[in-house]
């Protein structure tokens, strides 16, 4: 019970944040946003015992993805490309 | 305007396919035959703990061997279009002080953690592609934090070649020892006792192989990128 009550908050904010990445002005916010969905969707696959799938999804979704985003839109901004902030 | 009709209409067009699915949706509460016989033949024949690993590096592990092989595609083509510019010399601003004494102290860590989730990826959660890019994150942290931090292109290249090789090579001994239906079969080495570091006959190798080759080609991604930002 504790656990499906976990399981749909956890996908409620999962979707409020993919939906305030497509809408939100600033790409930052955006890039952060969608790195809580994927944490949130670790999270998920931990919980229905999984821990592969989480793994992967921390690791890449969460993680890695994120950065790499985060460091494009600097080096986008320090070359002047990025105007929309 | 028509266009956000057209997203709308997108939408419960996917959500009209997709319905069926939900309404007939159950848990399933039995394994289907052949998980039952994945979970029964990676005790039985492999001496593997973890079912998961058993699938990826054995039954399926031709798919697994596409997947490296997508994955190795995907960076040499970063690899090409982010050429190296005549200018080498990359304009970065330092990261700030906690980020690069947390980068002194984390990085290592995140090596020595990679290592440990490629090289236990038979008896415990995660393996090769989790580790390779607990790696890789530490050596972005890194590449985050130093300004004249260089990447060893003959390491990433010797290290990323030679695993590949030795992933396929250990694919073929199979084939040569056991016969020729067991391509990328790990039982030629011995099975080990159950839930010991070396035990699964080659699966650790295999899997420690597919750990070093993601590693590494992720952080010659993180070098392309490197090279390329940051001059305007």
């Amino acid at each position: 019970m504790l656990e499906t009550i976990a399981l749909i908050v956890l996908g409620v904010v999962a979707l409020a944040a993919a939906v305030f990445s497509t809408l939100c002005r600033s790409t930052l916010n955006a890039v952060i946003a969608s790195g809580v969905t994927s944490l949130m969707a670790s999270i998920m696959f931990l919980l229905a015992a999984s821990p592969d799938v989480a793994m992967t999804e921390a690791t890449i979704g969460a993680g890695l993805t994120t950065v790499i985003f985060l460091y494009a839109l600097k080096h986008i901004r320090s070359s002047g490309g990025g105007k929309d902030d | 305007m028509i266009k956000n009709i057209l997203t709308v209409v997108a939408i419960i067009g996917l959500g009209w396919i997709l319905y069926p699915l939900l309404v007939d949706f159950e848990t399933s509460t039995v394994l289907n035959p052949l998980a039952q016989e994945y979970v029964k033949g990676s005790a039985a024949d492999l001496n593997l703990p973890n079912a998961v690993t058993a699938v990826v590096v054995t039954y399926r592990g031709l798919d697994t061997l596409g997947e490296v092989t997508v994955l190795f595609l995907a960076t040499a083509g970063i690899g090409y279009f982010l050429k190296r510019r005549s200018n080498k010399k990359a304009k970065q601003t330092a990261g700030s002080e906690i980020l690069q004494t947390g980068a002194k102290l984390l990085t290592p860590l995140f090596m020595v953690f990679g290592i440990y989730i490629f090289s236990h990826g038979h008896l415990s959660p995660g393996g090769g592609f989790q580790g390779g890019v607990v790696i890789a994150s530490g050596i972005l942290m890194i590449v985050l934090a130093e300004v004249n931090f260089h990447f060893s292109h003959l390491i990433l290249q010797f290290s990323e070649s030679l695993s590949g090789i030795a992933y396929v090579g250990m694919g073929l001994a199979g084939l040569v020892l056991l016969g020729l239906n067991n391509f990328l079969d790990p039982r030629y080495f011995l099975p080990g006792n159950y839930l010991a570091l070396f035990s699964a006959g080659a699966i650790p190798v295999i899997y420690s192989l597919i750990g070093i080759k993601v590693g590494s080609e992720l952080a010659s991604v993180l070098a392309a990128i490197q090279q390329d930002g940051g001059e305007a």
